[in-house]
């Protein structure tokens, strides 16, 4: 898969060139967005069930050490094996250690987010294994050489006529055709002999019951139950925050998943997998990487509260005009953004700076993640870990020793006038970009303090 | 009742017009004000770049120059925001403590302390109003379209009392108009994007005025209005609210 590695703002700025694609990407998910609010706005208890939410992965994440032993504990006596990976290469090396166990080239894979976060594709393609995922989204963008642009909706970012050149290209449609309709039945002739068979299919987790040591995979497509019921190996991988502590929880979650994610009251498939049926071998892979890290970081794990719905990205004005490949991350959008850094610092410093930190995905969050903020915070470690150019480590602290001495300041700026120049918010960057599409205010004749000092001697001249 | 007038340093020197309104209409109201000399900025633009550390100086210098205020009042939601979530002091942190607490939006000001009923005024045009980010979510000024809760706008209940505005309803209602503080230089092109299509709104339901209580979004809309040679103004509400 093609990687990313240009900055966000770059990125974003390419993406953009072509405004007609901008504004179909902004109106397709806002019309997403919009479906969440109807759907939500429906349930007179939404924001109770949010904080009931939030509350109950609160309880997973304080005592995630012991709803994982039940839970392991319980899948066991169920007949599934368990496995732990420390992080996404002892991820990968287990699922292809399955693989390679029963002698079988080819998978099928329904969406896994966590797969992506682990490049498990790349990794069992560089081990002679095929991969196909079956998601239509995700099929359509693999085919692409692509990465999903979005966690939900992965060929969010590509138009009709996008995926009817790509099946033409590689399932042979007829060209120019872009009925839906016939592109979908294209695709799943395709998949349905994929499903047939595969020996080995690897599903997602979306809920992971410690009290049951069963497992709820949510899809619409039913492509996730397609691969498991006919293969003959069920892999099953989670990132260990995915535990819920009871069934009854699922009440909480399953109401609030598909509502968030695309306004249906329920996903059309919600299966619950808790034992191997006769003959079948069920694996579940608990993945780490980086999850305990975060854990241990105050300030940022309620991240791991993440049910992956996607409704930030839907909300979030920035992802709806950058598109989910500028954030060269598995998880895009804001969730991605204060994820990302966890993972490698380096690589996605950029990314909490794109925001404009307007609040709108921590409110719509169904688990109440305080996201904004979060990116906030994570600007400031950022900086303190030095992941921003120095240049504007200078700019920075030469403008907060003039904003913080009034006679500097006054001295700085002819009459008060330093902060004209050098506008605080556009600290280490000249005015050119504000410049390219847009005019600076013209200067008044005097300042409001010029104005007042003026009144305040007239005022006191009259006395 | 004693007010500190808290002005943002762009407003302050690009437009005095606002601290002048923002002055005579708590005045109006029966409100001793007065401006301290000595404030420069509230250090936000640093802390949302992430150097929050560096703020140590401004935060000093905010505190001295309130600190004897019963109320501090601002025109802006975002500069408010900040002070009321983040400064603290080394040498008083009573003092900064105070003034987090009594640190008011303009808008908020007038309908939760000073109880305004009626405002004198007259502004017959059709406007659209620019909820800031900040103001609302931050703020709570209004009722933010994700929640499932009953809404409300502490701006636009003052506004309804103004003679012959004719407020108009917008296809989204809260959508960032992309200022974002650095973010309108470091993320050009998107910032801009958003910009246009906030624009794009007002214009589609043909307003004269697009109105808001943060001149920092304004200053950005009116950018891209004037290079756009559009006939649609900006106004920051105090102006409106002080139209007589």
């Amino acid at each position: 898969m093609k990687e990313n590695t240009i900055d966000h703002s770059h990125a974003a700025a390419i993406f953009n060139k072509d405004v007609e694609r901008v504004n179909w990407h902004d109106e397709t998910l806002w019309f997403v967005r919009s479906k969440r609010d109807k759907s939500a706005h429906a349930i007179p208890e939404w924001e109770a069930l949010r904080e009931t939410a939030s509350n109950i992965k609160n309880n997973v994440l304080s005592n995630i050490h012991d709803y994982l032993v039940e839970f392991e504990a319980k899948a066991k006596e169920n007949g599934i094996i368990i496995h732990w990976a420390a992080d996404g290469d002892e991820h990968n090396k287990i699922v292809h250690s399955i693989i390679a166990k029963h002698g079988v080239t080819q998978m099928v894979k329904s969406k896994s987010m966590l797969t992506e976060e682990c490049h498990l594709n790349e990794y069992l393609a560089e081990n002679g294994v095929e991969v196909i995922d079956s998601d239509l989204g995700e099929f359509i963008v693999q085919l692409r050489k692509e990465p999903p642009s979005h966690i939900v909706l992965p060929a969010i970012h590509l138009k009709k006529e996008d995926v009817s050149d790509t099946f033409h290209e590689h399932l042979g449609t007829e060209k120019g055709n872009n009925d839906p309709q016939y592109l979908t039945e294209a695709a799943r002739k395709e998949l349905r002999d994929t499903f047939l068979t595969r020996k080995v299919a690897l599903t997602g987790v979306n809920f992971a019951v410690a009290e049951t040591g069963e497992f709820v995979v949510c899809t619409n497509e039913g492509n996730a139950d397609m691969g498991a019921h006919l293969a003959d190996v069920h892999i099953a991988c989670m990132g260990f925050e995915k535990l819920i502590p009871q069934r009854k929880h699922l009440s909480v979650f399953l109401r609030l998943l598909a509502r968030s994610a695309t306004g249906q009251p329920i996903t059309t498939f919600s299966s619950h997998f808790k034992k191997p049926r006769d003959g079948q071998e069920m694996h579940i892979v608990i993945v780490d990487n980086g999850r305990s890290t975060q854990l241990g970081r105050e300030e940022f794990r309620n991240s791991l509260k993440c049910i992956r719905c996607g409704a930030c990205m839907n909300t979030c004005p920035v992802y709806r005009r950058s598109g989910g490949h500028s954030y060269h991350n598995a998880v895009a959008g804001p969730i991605g953004s204060i994820l990302a850094p966890n993972l490698d610092m380096k690589k996605n410093a950029d990314l909490p700076f794109a925001s404009t930190l307007c609040g709108s995905c921590t409110n719509v969050c169904p688990v109440k993640i305080d996201i904004h903020d979060q990116l906030y915070k994570w600007r400031q470690v950022l900086v303190k870990e030095g992941y921003t150019p120095s240049s504007k480590t200078m700019a920075m602290k030469g403008m907060s020793a003039v904003l913080a001495n009034p006679t500097v300041f006054k001295i700085a700026g002819k009459a008060g006038r330093f902060v004209m120049k050098n506008l605080p918010f556009m600290v280490n960057n000249n005015l050119n970009a504000w410049y390219k599409q847009r005019e600076m205010p013209a200067p008044p004749e005097e300042s409001f303090r010029e104005w007042y000092a003026k009144k305040a001697k007239e005022s006191k001249d009259k006395k | 009742m004693k007010v500190g007038l808290f002005i943002p340093c762009y407003v302050d020197q690009f437009y005095p017009q606002i601290g002048i309104a923002s002055l005579e209409l708590l005045q109006k109201f029966g409100c001793e004000v007065s401006f301290p000399m000595d404030q420069t900025c509230c250090g936000q633009p640093m802390a949302n770049s992430g150097y929050s550390h560096l703020t140590g100086g401004c935060d000093t210098n905010f505190v001295n120059n309130f600190s004897e205020f019963d109320y501090v009042v601002c025109p802006s939601g975002s500069c408010t925001m900040h002070v009321k979530e983040h400064l603290h002091s080394k040498e008083n942190e009573a003092a900064a403590t105070h003034i987090r607490k009594h640190v008011y939006e303009l808008t908020e000001f007038l309908t939760d302390i000073l109880k305004v009923e009626s405002i004198e005024g007259n502004f017959p045009y059709k406007v659209g109003m620019h909820q800031s980010c900040h103001g609302q979510r931050g703020l709570h000024l209004s009722q933010m379209s994700e929640l499932n809760a009953a809404p409300f706008s502490k701006p636009e209940q003052l506004l309804s009392k103004i003679k012959g505005l004719d407020l108009v309803s917008l296809s989204r209602k809260d959508e960032c108009c992309g200022f974002g503080g650095t973010f309108c230089v470091t993320e050009e092109a998107v910032s801009v994007k958003m910009g246009l299509d906030r624009i794009e709104d007002h214009a589609a339901h043909q307003v004269d005025y697009i109105t808001g209580g943060d001149m920092s979004c304004l200053m950005h809309l009116e950018g891209i209005l004037r290079r756009q040679k559009s006939n649609i103004k900006v106004i920051h509400i105090a102006e409106i609210l002080n139209s007589i």
